[in-house]
């Protein structure tokens, strides 16, 4: 054997162990368990096949987005107030598909300077304009909209993931979903029952404690014919439960007022506890800014009603015997210690900053991964057999050469799928099937070729020579068409879509190493070691 | 061994058999397309419910149907899945039953639906997940650990959850089936909290309409990308007409294989879309093994027609094409017969798409190449060289 054929055989060798490596690492035993259990530790299944959620979020930017421009409105008439400049009415003419749109009335002309100066000043987020009968409109800059919804996804995410982190789901995936606008994927491993998850990082859990002014009132309209059907600027609405009389549990609603002397961003810790009866509650303590806040705020307001708000419901009414500092309780009637729980670890995650809705769910239970983890592996085996034992017969000594390319490839592609932490899905084990078949293709380009021009009275080595050399060129052209397939399919699919891409680029990619380069060198050696003008076995 | 040896088929000469039997498996494709079933979308794309449910018995779908009736699911399709000793029932519901607020509410329906002698205040053991086993074990105690009872009941939970999933396939019909796997204190406290339906959810998909949307609109992208890419492509290596009639070509496969899923009223998947894919690129790597040798040819025999050098090179490739049809064909027939329910769309569109991509690069491709040719001469135009830029 010449020096340049040896060389190329350790390359062969070289490449085959550092791909075995890859697809089972070290293994702690050599046995066909110990080898399973190595490479599934190097491979990593998808959901499809070891089962689990799949769930795609939309947030909605908007609420974010009208947060902000509420507090641009209190900011507003602060600051109009100040200044003693009358107004009409500031209000959002449509806050649903324009949130970032306020629209102020009545204002004097020559107020336009004071304007001016108060939306440079206190507001330099929003640009100010002017509209028809003395009025002006603020519309956020679209640099800062386009930021601030950003900015919505990105803390839905965080604030999503400790929540997840905190149930013990292992390995989750949670990033934005590139193939749609605000979306979020959640990817859970191993939860097949999503309903608890899902309530829990649907809930907002925006926390506030507001003063109660007035309540609780039977309904709606009960309230406001107390209130002579006008209510005061600075109050609102909320519902809730009667917390004691007769009504008590029934729904009720209480006046309350707008601003919130505490809000969830205040809250320092959050743990599940009992009361005095034995109920499950939560407990909560602020930071030393939220609490100043609300000492200052209880303070002014002893012998007055405070009421807990969670997601726009009163939780809790209390009345304030004394100034309190930090600490408070949630219990709002009838919780669970489960319930008590999980609120305690949402309020601990922290707010989301706009409400969320489930665009997609799938989840797939364990038993039908294994299904299907068998059916494939069943079938891959059938396929690859069926194409080995067919090599074998149709080209006899060659297809020897042409089964080893093949399984070289296979363990090229598995070794890729180990070193890339690949996702293996169970189309991705249909494109090991397809590669199998495909690869086996450019081995039958060659030797047909070789074959050709054996008959057109070539000797051995030049034919087989002139066979590579030929069907080089034919099988570039076909892989890379095959690949840009692949690609495309990769950047639009999810899931087990792109798994497939994934193995059926990663099978071409090998097949021109194995189906090329190893198939030569086998044919070398095997030439070298014939006479000369002794007939190829092909 | 050899199948073909100097074949010497006058393919171009049945250009009009070839033409024939196109146009009518195209034809009817596009009218089932157009009038008949339509693209039978599959939920990724519609949008809609999902369920696919194990049962412990063989499971009456008339029975199951009016009992979806009742609880006013009055669309719902119900059909087997798999062999009928899996025991396994699909039950569909169309893009209404999900809504804005709640994409899960007809998911809940159904599940109300099945679980009708339900012990009041019980949970079911075989639609329960492992965190709610879990937590149960942890607030009940049945084992009276100390320290590590977050650990112990973690496997605990995984043992039931593993048994009733991995060994019992779904369903468990008895508490007595956990005991080989679980702590006998565990099986003996699990009665008073749950109890045993008769069926467990194995796969559930949802998907709403937006996304359904999106994901159709993502689908004809990636194809029509796809096309794009492969007529560049070829444009660049060969010349812009072998690229246009590769793109021909393999439009023609897509049609009659979306065509055929119309016919047969098989739903298109994401996966179905993926296996058409990977078919633009079979079905091309075929063409572009008979254009290769076209090009390789025309060097070499300069007198000769070229519907005569293309005759000549789709014989001498004849060989390679069948016996590569055949080995992929083998492959994805393996995977129709033996990959398994899910993947069962999948490689029928395989298995549709390598016959037609096979005989479309001998039917289709080289003779489009030709009647340029023609056109040109006769338009009294220099007959194009054809032989392309590229080496």
């Amino acid at each position: 054997m010449n020096k340049n054929l040896l060389w190329k055989l350790g390359l062969i060798v070289a490449v085959l162990l550092v791909f075995l490596f890859g697809i089972f690492g070290i293994p702690q035993s050599f046995s066909g368990s110990g080898l399973l259990d190595a490479m599934t530790k190097r491979i990593n299944l998808g959901l499809d096949l070891r089962g689990g959620t799949h769930l795609i979020l939309q947030v909605q930017v908007n609420d974010a987005v009208n947060i902000d421009s509420d507090n641009a409105i209190e900011v507003l008439k602060e600051q109009l107030n100040k200044r003693k400049i009358t107004f009409a009415d500031i209000s959002k003419p449509d806050a649903q598909n324009a949130p970032d749109h306020v629209v102020l009335k009545g204002v004097p002309p020559e107020a336009r300077k004071d304007l001016l100066d108060i939306v440079s000043e206190r507001l330099p987020e929003y640009d100010l304009g002017s509209g028809s009968d003395n009025s002006f409109t603020l519309t956020m800059k679209p640099q800062m909209l386009s930021e601030l919804k950003t900015k919505a996804v990105t803390q839905a995410i965080e604030t999503i993931r400790n929540r997840i982190d905190s149930l013990g789901v292992s390995e989750p995936t949670i990033q934005e979903h590139s193939l749609g606008q605000y979306q979020i994927l959640v990817q859970l491993p191993g939860v097949d029952d999503p309903g608890r998850v899902k309530d829990i990082m649907q809930s907002t859990a925006m926390l506030e404690i507001k003063q109660v002014l007035g309540g609780p009132y039977a309904s709606e309209q009960a309230a406001l014919q107390e209130k002579g059907g006008v209510l005061p600027p600075d109050a609102m609405l909320l519902p809730g439960h009667a917390a004691s009389g007769a009504a008590a549990g029934e729904e009720a609603w209480y006046l309350v007022s707008r601003v919130s002397a505490v809000r969830g961003k205040d809250l320092r810790d959050a743990q599940a506890s009992t009361d005095q009866n034995g109920q499950p509650d939560v407990s909560f303590t602020l930071t030393g800014e939220g609490g100043q806040r609300f000492y200052a705020f209880t303070s002014a307001h002893v012998g007055d009603s405070l009421g807990v708000v969670l997601d726009g419901k009163v939780q809790e009414v209390a009345n304030i015997k004394e100034a309190i500092r930090d600490t408070g309780t949630i219990s709002g009637g009838s919780m669970n210690q489960q319930q008590a729980k999980d609120l305690s670890m949402i309020l601990r995650s922290g707010a989301l900053p706009a409400g969320i809705k489930y665009l997609e769910e799938r989840s797939v239970g364990p038993s039908l991964g294994t299904d299907s983890i068998r059916a494939g592996v069943r079938a891959a085996i059938v396929g690859m057999l069926a194409v080995l034992i067919f090599m074998l017969i149709y080209y006899r000594a060659a297809g020897i050469n042409a089964d080893i390319a093949l399984l070289l490839n296979l363990v090229i592609l598995l070794g890729f799928m180990g070193y890339f932490d690949a996702v293996l899905t169970l189309p991705g084990i249909a494109g090991v099937i397809l590669t199998v078949g495909m690869g086996v293709d450019s081995n039958v380009l060659i030797f047909e070729r070789i074959r050709e021009e054996l008959r057109n009275g070539k000797t051995p080595p030049s034919a087989v020579d002139q066979g590579f050399s030929h069907a080089w060129i034919t099988i570039v052209d076909t892989h890379v068409t095959t690949i840009v397939s692949a690609a495309i399919l990769f950047l639009f699919g999810t899931g087990p879509v792109k798994g497939f891409a994934v193995t059926l680029t990663f099978g071409l990619l090998a097949n021109l190493f194995t189906a090329v380069f190893v198939s030569r060198v086998i044919f070398d050696w095997i030439l070298s070691r014939k006479e000369r003008g002794e007939a190829l076995s092909i | 061994m050899e199948f073909f040896s100097n074949t010497n088929i006058d393919f171009l000469g049945k250009k009009w058999y070839f033409l024939a039997f196109s146009l009518v498996f195209s034809v009817a494709g596009l009218f089932s397309l157009l009038f008949w079933h339509h693209i039978p979308y599959g939920v990724d794309f519609r949008g809609g419910t999902l369920v696919y449910v194990k049962f412990s018995h063989t499971p009456n779908d008339n029975a199951l149907r009016a009992a979806m009736d009742r609880a006013g699911l009055h669309n719902a399709k119900i059909q087997r899945f798999g062999p009928v000793s899996d025991n396994e029932e699909l039950i569909d519901l169309d893009v209404q039953e999900t809504s804005e607020q709640a994409l899960d509410q007809g998911k809940t329906k159904i599940i109300n639906t099945l679980a009708v002698n339900a012990p009041a205040g019980k949970q079911d053991l075989n639609n329960s997940s492992f965190l709610t086993i879990k937590n149960y074990l942890m607030d009940k105690d049945p084992m009276h650990l100390g320290s590590d009872a977050d650990q112990k009941y973690s496997q605990q939970a995984q043992a039931i959850v593993n048994t009733r999933d991995k060994v019992q396939g779904g369903v468990l019909s008895s508490f007595d089936q956990l005991k080989s796997a679980v702590d006998p204190a565990v099986v003996a406290s699990l009665p008073d909290a749950f109890f045993l339906s008769d069926y467990g959810v194995f796969n559930v998909e949802i998907v709403g309409p937006q996304v359904g949307a999106q994901l159709r609109r993502q689908a004809l992208l990636a194809t029509a990308y796809s096309l794009l890419g492969m007529l560049i492509y070829l444009g660049f290596r060969f010349e812009l007409i072998y690229g246009i009639a590769a793109v021909v070509t393999v439009f023609h496969d897509t049609l009659i294989t979306v065509g055929a899923f119309s016919l047969l009223n098989k739903e298109i998947s994401l996966t179905v879309i993926a296996a058409i894919l990977t078919l633009i690129g079979y079905s091309n790597n075929d063409t572009i093994v008979v254009f290769d040798r076209i090009r390789e040819n025309i060097k070499l025999m300069r007198r000769e027609k070229l519907s005569e050098i293309v005759n000549r090179s789709i014989n001498q490739t004849l060989s390679r094409t069948i016996l590569t049809a055949g080995l992929t064909f083998l492959t994805v027939l393996a995977l129709y017969l033996f990959g398994g329910e899910v993947l069962r769309g999948f490689s029928l569109a395989l298995v549709i798409g390598i016959l037609i991509g096979t005989y479309s690069s001998i039917a289709i491709a080289a003779p489009i190449l030709v009647a340029y040719q023609d056109w040109r001469i006769e338009k009294g135009k220099r007959p194009s060289a054809m032989a392309g830029r590229a080496k």
